[in-house]
């Protein structure tokens, strides 16, 4: 079988609009959705849940997130860290209030409270561009984590001053708390990823994706041709925040389990996630996926590495992990600024074309 | 796309090649535009009527492009007066302006570089797409619906500009002519009132000029479209237009016919280049 | 009436760290101006300048951590310690060598990209910095003493108790920081007015292609110029890490010289000042007065809460022209 589009002629606009245009695409990803739902959950063990697959789905959300964002609608966040609290700490206090209420509402509810705060801190991009944006979406990172760092009532005035997630399942299945076995934290994150991927599919291909990419590319332009930029650009920070307040409060609640707000939001995680999104592909729902892995693996990678096989000292092998990391970024933005989703493209193009490529 | 019957101003004329043009489409009464101290625009009225290809001209620096700006709502005027169909533009926002039905092209290309020529052309018809977010969230329903009709429209305007071959590639890596030409599927794509183009053919050679007149003029024919352009080329202008505005220095020295235009002395002073006073 | 001067004692001490944010803000005003990038590694320059200083100070030996975690060797130092003086000239020429490297690895490749791309590979290159930083010379808070004094000054509080019969606590530091802070800024102001080397730069600055159709290296320019920020953080590092030590928050606290260039534009020297005073004076009164209500440790964030303020009622800074756009 051949990967190849001759033959698989469009008879219609919305056959030629569709996600995975060629054939063998669609085939393969309803096979990888298949394996991520009925295979892995049987496989899946404590390690590979806690050190990779758990963070991998619950970065990718928050990847998307700010991929819509920055990627697509061309606002660049520093405040991712700062907004993951939010959806951390709404979902406590949530979970705490009202014990009774499914815990899956409560993760919903919490990226809505997330893009009502992000839609407030994205106010000022109606007046400031580019990096002055970015610098103040640093006021975010920094006020948010303050906040709830000094305002006992977040963390329901807990002595440690940490908030802890209570026991909460889903269909009789624990989902969060000490009890959670693997398969459960990985399937309650795939089904969030699973729709959150579809619906950020969707808003970027059609009407409002439009928007914000003409934002993007030319904001003047945009609004010449009739794009508000006051809904464009606060519908991309509220979805977008939406995105990352859920990927907070899945971090907080599925994967950490407890959380202080400075060690667990911080700025670098604000920095993390950009990283997801420069490594992965700016405007790529593909590179979201690719560049929440690889952030993910490439620590996982050199610590068995440097760590294990060399035996060096861990911190030795952090400042290693820094150091390759900021080149990384380096050099994808010199080489490749559409990341790794481009890639990925631009193998498929070649194969697509193999064994002939003239 | 013909609605005459607002405009207010008497009945039109019948152009030299037999055109006829409907009444006053859009006034500009006394319109004068300021920079801090400098006046780029002083004090000039004149109209465009339903149905003509309008042009103004002027020297590099006469205000030209600003007045586009104008109508197209990006500048806002100091003083002076916008009518468009009858009414009275408020204070309007540029997107507001957009979508009464005037879309324009720019003199230095502003296209969506990161975007496909075909989705560049989409983003022509945001304003006539209506599906709620919900919609679009699940793509069910009336997105989906809406963005199939929409595209068959654009289609229609692909295969009029002949760029079929060119629709799924991204607009950066197209030559300048072509963007020039994809620019203007965006504007018809809007199907506008009033298309304004600000140098259409600035850069091009002879026979990438060519095809960009007879496009406009077959916009002007097929659609009806009211055009007001900007160029430089006078061969160009006095064959296409029906009725020229001409600036110099922020005035309006000179509007009527190519004919009349052309014999006017201040317009000749002004591009031969007699001293000012 | 008390605490009337017990404020302007926490004026004074704002307008005291204040010069050292315009002092890091000052690195970033002269990279943007001459090469139109927002170098978010100018306080991870700062911080490693610091580091650099440290270890040749005291002869550590570069790389030992990896060294003897690669051959299983036990190096530490070479056993010397080195004057002040030489040891802040060679941490200058490593600078210098770094703003080579720089440009030469990475500027060079960048050239003609969107600002906000450059802005994000500064991003990379402050995580590269800070990784780099550690595995040269470990990552163990360090102290930095170069002999500059320290310490309450004793004359600045026998005068105020004179006067108002209330001893100010000033530190001797902050004052040498402010003289040294003016000197460096009147030498940059009157090296890019009076000599060729400024003029060219400020040529850059305004216009890249036209400053090359004339002759101008923008090669040698850029390096120079980030030598000279260099030199900046260098400064800066000295200050800061004599006054709280040489460790990676020191990098955080030039963060805050971001909302100091937004208050004071991009692009303007006696703006990256007036704002570094703002903000120091401002974050300082702001815990005194505000701060003990809602929890304390308000200068975490009052300086980009006020710079974002700020930008949207103007969003072109206090110095910037205001901008009018064109299509």
């Amino acid at each position: 079988m051949l990967y190849r589009e001759a033959g698989d002629f469009k008879t219609g606009y919305r056959s030629d609009g569709q996600t995975f245009p060629i054939r063998l695409d669609r085939w393969g990803y309803y096979a990888l959705v298949a394996v991520a739902f009925l295979v892995v959950p049987f496989l899946i063990n404590d390690y590979w849940a806690n050190a990779v697959l758990v963070p991998f789905l619950i970065y990718a959300i928050a990847a998307l997130g700010l991929n819509i964002l920055t990627g697509y609608a061309g606002q660049v966040s520093l405040g991712t860290g700062g907004f993951m609290a939010v959806g951390a700490y709404a979902v406590y206090k949530l979970m705490t209030a009202f014990p009774d209420v499914s815990i899956v509402i409560h993760i919903l509810l919490a990226g809505g409270i997330t893009a009502i705060v992000g839609m407030l801190f994205g106010l000022p991009s109606l007046r400031i561009k580019g990096f002055y944006l970015a610098v103040a979406t640093l006021a975010a990172q920094f006020f948010l984590v303050w906040l709830f760092n000094k305002v006992p009532w977040f963390y329901n005035y807990s002595a440690s001053g940490q908030i802890t997630a209570p026991e909460r399942t889903v269909l009789g299945m624990a989902v969060t708390g000490p009890a959670t076995s693997a398969p459960a934290k990985y399937l309650i994150c795939l089904c969030f990823v699973f729709v959150l991927a579809w619906l950020a599919r969707n808003l970027t291909r059609g009407t409002l994706g439009r928007k914000w990419m003409a934002i993007r590319d030319m904001d003047i332009a945009a609004e010449i041709i009739g794009v508000n930029p006051l809904t464009a650009k606060l519908s991309a920070f509220a979805i977008s925040s939406f995105f990352v307040g859920i990927a907070g409060a899945l971090l907080f609640s599925v994967y950490l389990g407890a959380a202080e707000v400075g060690e667990a939001f911080g700025i670098n995680k604000s920095f993390l996630v950009l990283f997801m999104i420069i490594i992965g592909g700016l405007g790529s729902i593909f590179g979201s996926f690719a560049g929440a892995a690889f952030m993910v693996l490439l620590p996982v990678f050199l610590k068995n590495v440097l760590v294990g096989s060399l035996g060096w000292p861990t911190d030795l092998a952090a400042h290693i992990e820094l150091m390759i990391v900021g080149a990384l970024i380096i050099v994808f933005l010199i080489v490749e600024p559409h990341g790794l989703a481009r890639l990925w493209a631009l193998a498929k193009e070649k194969l697509r074309l193999w064994p002939f490529p003239h | 796309m013909t609605e005459m019957q607002t405009t207010t101003a008497a009945e039109g004329y019948v152009t030299a090649d037999g055109r006829q043009i409907g009444g006053v489409l859009m006034d500009l009464k006394g319109i004068t535009l300021r920079f801090g101290g400098v006046e780029a625009i002083k004090n000039i009225s004149f109209d465009i009527r339903q149905g003509e290809i309008r042009a103004i001209i002027g020297p590099n620096g006469a205000g030209k492009s600003s007045m586009l700006n104008v109508i197209s709502g990006f500048y806002v005027p100091q003083e002076g007066e916008v009518w468009f169909k009858g009414e009275k533009r408020g204070p309007m926002k540029p997107y507001e302006v957009a979508r009464l039905g005037i879309a324009r092209t720019f003199q230095n290309i502003a296209l969506f570089d990161g975007m496909s020529v075909l989705d560049n052309i989409m983003t022509g018809r945001l304003n006539r797409m209506k599906a709620g977010f919900l919609s679009q969230a699940i793509w069910w329903g009336a997105a989906e619906r809406e963005e199939i009709e929409n595209r068959a429209a654009v289609e229609r305007i692909i295969d009029f500009l002949e760029i079929q071959n060119i629709r799924k590639t991204p607009v950066g890596r197209l030559p300048y002519g072509l963007k020039k030409r994809v620019e203007l599927a965006r504007a018809l794509a809007a199907e506008p009132g009033l298309l304004l183009l600000d140098e259409p053919m600035a850069g091009m050679n002879v026979e990438e000029k060519e095809d960009m007149s007879r496009f406009i003029l077959d916009v002007n024919d097929e659609f009806g479209t009211t055009i007001a352009l900007i160029e430089h080329d006078m061969g160009v202008v006095m064959d296409l237009s029906d009725r020229v505005v001409v600036m110099d220095y922020g005035r309006k020295i000179g509007d009527g016919t190519p004919d009349e235009v052309r014999n006017n002395q201040e317009v000749i002073d002004a591009y031969l280049g007699v001293a000012h006073d | 009436m008390d605490q009337l001067i017990f404020a302007s004692e926490v004026l004074v001490n704002g307008l005291m760290t204040g010069v050292m944010y315009s002092l890091v803000a000052l690195g970033f005003v002269l990279i943007y101006k001459a090469s139109g990038v927002f170098n978010y590694a100018q306080g991870v320059m700062a911080l490693f300048a610091a580091l650099t200083l440290v270890g040749i100070q005291q002869g550590q030996v570069p790389f030992r951590h990896l060294i003897n975690a690669i051959f299983g060797t036990h190096l530490e130092s070479f056993g010397w310690t080195l004057p002040s003086v030489l040891a802040i000239l060679l941490t200058a020429v490593v600078m210098i060598a770094l703003a080579w490297l720089i440009e030469k690895l990475v500027l060079q490749h960048l050239v003609g990209q969107e600002p906000i791309i450059l802005f994000m590979a500064t991003i990379g290159l402050a995580y590269f910095l800070e990784g780099f930083g550690d595995v040269m010379w470990g990552a163990d808070i360090k102290t930095l003493d170069v002999g500059l004094p320290q310490g309450i000054s004793d004359a600045v509080e026998a005068t105020t108790a004179n006067w108002f019969g209330y001893g100010f606590f000033i530190d001797r530091l902050d004052i040498w920081a402010t003289i040294i802070a003016a000197v460096l800024v009147a030498a940059l102001v009157a090296f890019s007015q009076y000599t060729k080397q400024g003029r060219a730069m400020r040529a850059v600055a305004d216009d890249h292609q036209a400053a090359l159709s004339v002759g101008i290296s923008l090669q040698f320019i850029w390096i120079m110029v980030w030598s000279i920020a260099g030199f900046v953080a260098l400064v800066a590092g000295i200050m800061w890490g004599t006054k709280s030590g040489v460790q990676f928050s020191l990098s955080l606290i030039a963060l805050k010289a971001l909302p100091v260039l937004m208050l004071g534009g991009f692009t303007s020297i006696p703006g990256a000042i007036v704002g570094g005073l703002i903000v120091g004076v401002g974050e300082k009164l702001f815990e005194f007065w505000i701060g003990p209500m809602v929890g304390g440790a308000t200068e975490n964030w009052f300086a980009y809460v006020l710079a974002l303020l700020f930008l949207v009622f103007r969003p072109q800074g206090l110095f910037g022209e205001k901008i009018i756009e064109r299509v």
